[in-house]
């Protein structure tokens, strides 16, 4: 059995005489320890929910969230809100984007991360200032005993998320859940923070799951890729394969847009046509059907299931064959 | 009609930091351009790529005088732009566009796209008859991809993308010889930010423009620019072309940049070598002495590199690099060794001056 086990994940947001919105809709994945499983997608796929979700973070009025999410055998769904207090922190660690916005701006660093050891180790102050300093060293940040007297204004945005991953680390948890944890970060801070993330999965045997729209920073870090469009998986599999042969008409379309550095110069991008906005529902159809160039007619009528085929799980009534161009150029 | 269309020369942007309550007394300066040169030529697209805090967008908005520059002059079309004043002025912007990163606060949400489109023409006396300003307006529409029942339309109602066209459709408008896009495309997600690349592009071809783009992600840079300066702390690092540049990149910043963007193929990414830069960006308000990047470069020298600042001096033509020692890193003569991180000081200022200012008015009065 996995550490983690989501199984048939669904969010719904219902408003009082509105559409009930299926933010994430039937996902499943599961993290085994000392693995990294990325959940990649654009702004709106539901990948933040589905962390959310997790770690039992979202409103109890307007979220009805449904399925099983199994930490080593107990559905975390089903604890109550003092057990799954108990539990956060401890056995679950996250990382969220923004550090500003989710260290207090009020609290110096160090009882940041000391509240979590007094809390869940049941540390005395003195044992846990001294742990916490090592937690800090830890994660990068040079002259720790200075910056545990900081408040979170006075560190850089990059010291910040290190300070964030060192809560999350206090207690060792076997299972940490970071949401694009270097989007706001720039790209030499956001190599020193995902090397330090790497680590930690093979050094400690954390199972991690990775959220982020970035497939770059995928390819370097995830064992298995799920690959959401419209709150379901679309498309699942082991990273060299994904990226070696996109079948979702959506990840290769995707994969097309990025320009990359080692690309031909003058070379063209191939854009996916249209945007979010134009998705049907998936009770219609498939949801990318309107933007897709391997678009069907039965794309239109019926919802694609779930099935494993070419090596992968696959959501498509017409995957993409490997050799062809999916896409041709379409007009924006 | 010279070839280049921009030069700026010696650019400095300084802002004073200012502190007390009455006195409003000046305590140290934000170097945020510090001595730039570069030149762009007619047609070409310029990247200018940094990360935050680099001072790049400021070094676009000096250019544009939408901060004025401490020092240094840009000269647009052979007429100094910087020395221009008043009407002669206002005209002159016609010629230089602006696109924003964000195209939903950029652009007023109680106009009409109709409205934003026109205010420009207006300004500038193009709007002669109602017949003529319709077909500019539709043409606009169609060169940046949207319907022209979106003439009735507000902001809100369009996607980020469709945003960010409207926000080019108003750059385009009046004809301009430069368009300055800052971060066109990082506000969008990544299937929409191709399509704005792509439009960018087509544009180009379309109407001879110039464009300087100012990023953060190289990748996107490389794909649209021609020719590529990368910038650290307010001074320019490295001017090739962008094939130049990825290819042999010959600063030590540029080299630690690229190898630290990610790849989206797995293959690439395994066998990389990563050049992990220690600590952070030195504050731009108390820059380090000679080379900026010394406190951070792995393949600092003992003599030179933080006493003397190096100049960006042409390495091979078409290539310009500013180090001191690029020869002999290209060469693999000096070899990287190991940075400690050192703690960034916030704020540059001397620790002689106190922090705080007059309290009040009558502790400022009797001192």
């Amino acid at each position: 059995m996995a550490l983690l086990e989501v199984r048939d994940l669904t969010v719904v947001f219902q408003r009082k005489g509105e559409e009930p919105f299926y933010a994430v809709d039937g996902v499943s994945f599961d993290v085994e320890p000392g693995q990294t499983v990325g959940l990649v997608g654009e702004s709106g796929c539901g990948k933040s929910v589905t962390s959310l979700a997790i770690m039992g973070l979202l409103p109890k009025r307007g979220a009805k969230v449904t399925g099983t999410v199994s930490y080593d055998g107990t559905d975390l769904l089903k604890l109550s809100d003092r057990e799954m207090r108990d539990r956060r922190g401890r056995d679950l660690g996250m990382v969220f984007q923004d550090p500003l916005s989710s260290l207090n701006p009020v609290i110096p660093i160090g009882l940041q991360v000391t509240e979590v050891l007094e809390r869940h180790r049941g540390l005395a102050r003195k044992e846990a200032m001294i742990e916490a300093k090592n937690l800090l060293d830890k994660v990068g940040i040079p002259d720790p005993n200075r910056r545990l007297k900081e408040y979170p204004h006075q560190l850089s945005g990059g010291m910040r998320q290190r300070a964030l991953i060192a809560i999350a680390l206090a207690c060792r948890p076997k299972l940490l859940i970071a949401d694009e944890p270097t989007t706001a970060l720039d790209v030499t801070i956001q190599a020193q923070i995902l090397t330090v993330m790497k680590e930690l999965v093979q050094d400690l045997g954390t199972a991690l799951v990775m959220i982020t729209h970035d497939l770059g920073v995928v390819a370097g870090l995830c064992d298995e890729v799920n690959v959401l469009y419209g709150g379901k998986v679309v498309e699942k599999a082991m990273r060299h394969k994904l990226f070696a042969e996109p079948r979702h008409p959506y990840t290769h379309g995707l994969l097309a847009s990025i320009p990359r550095l080692d690309a031909a110069p003058g070379e063209k991008l191939t854009p996916i046509k249209g945007s979010v906005a134009d998705n049907i529902p998936w009770t219609q159809g498939c949801a990318f059907a309107p933007r897709c160039p391997n678009a069907l007619d039965i794309c239109f009528t019926e919802t694609p299931a779930e099935e494993e085929q070419l090596g992968r799980l696959l959501r498509c009534h017409n995957p993409v064959v490997p050799g062809t161009p999916a896409a041709e150029e379409v007009p924006v | 009609m010279s070839e280049t269309l921009v030069s700026v020369q010696d650019m400095k942007v300084h802002f004073p930091i200012k502190r007390g309550v009455l006195l409003d007394r000046t305590v140290g300066y934000v170097y945020a351009v510090d001595g730039v040169d570069l030149e762009i030529k007619r047609g070409e697209t310029y990247g200018l790529v940094g990360e935050s805090g680099c001072g790049k967008s400021t070094l676009g908005r000096a250019m544009l005088r939408l901060n004025e520059p401490t020092a240094g002059k840009m000269v647009f079309d052979g007429q100094d732009f910087s020395a221009l004043k008043g009407e002669e002025l206002r005209k002159m912007r016609r010629r230089i566009q602006m696109v924003f990163q964000d195209p939903l606060s950029s652009l007023d949400p109680r106009q009409s796209v109709e409205s934003i489109l026109i205010e420009g023409l207006r300004a500038h006396d193009l709007d002669k008859s109602k017949e003529e300003t319709g077909k500019r307006l539709r043409e606009l529409l169609s060169a940046v991809g949207l319907p022209t029942t979106a003439l009735r339309k507000y902001p809100h109602e369009f996607s980020g993308g469709q945003r960010q066209r409207i926000g080019i459709a108003r750059a385009l408008a009046l004809n301009p010889d430069l368009i300055v896009a800052d971060e066109p495309v990082s506000a969008l997600d990544v299937s929409v930010q191709a399509q704005v690349v792509n439009l960018l592009e087509e544009l180009q071809e379309q109407f001879g423009l110039t464009y300087l783009v100012i990023a953060h992600d190289l990748a996107v840079v490389k794909h649209i620019s021609d020719r590529v300066g990368v910038m650290y702390l307010g001074g320019l690092v490295e001017e090739a072309t962008a094939a130049d540049l990825y290819a042999e990149p010959l600063h030590p910043y540029t080299r630690a940049l690229l190898s630290a963007i990610p790849v989206p193929d797995p293959v690439v990414e395994d066998r990389r070598e990563r050049i992990l830069l220690a600590g952070d960006l030195p504050s731009p308000a108390n820059p380090p002495s000679g080379c900026r990047f010394h406190t951070r470069c792995p393949w600092r020298q003992a003599t030179r590199c933080d006493t003397e600042r190096p100049v960006l001096r042409e390495f091979k033509p078409g290539h310009k690099v500013a180090c001191h020692y690029a020869e002999q890193i290209r060469s693999g003569e000096i070899q990287p060794h190991e940075v400690k991180p050192i703690l960034v000081e916030e704020e540059g200022i001397s620790p002689d001056i106190p922090l705080v200012g007059p309290a009040s008015v009558t502790e400022a009065l009797n001192p």
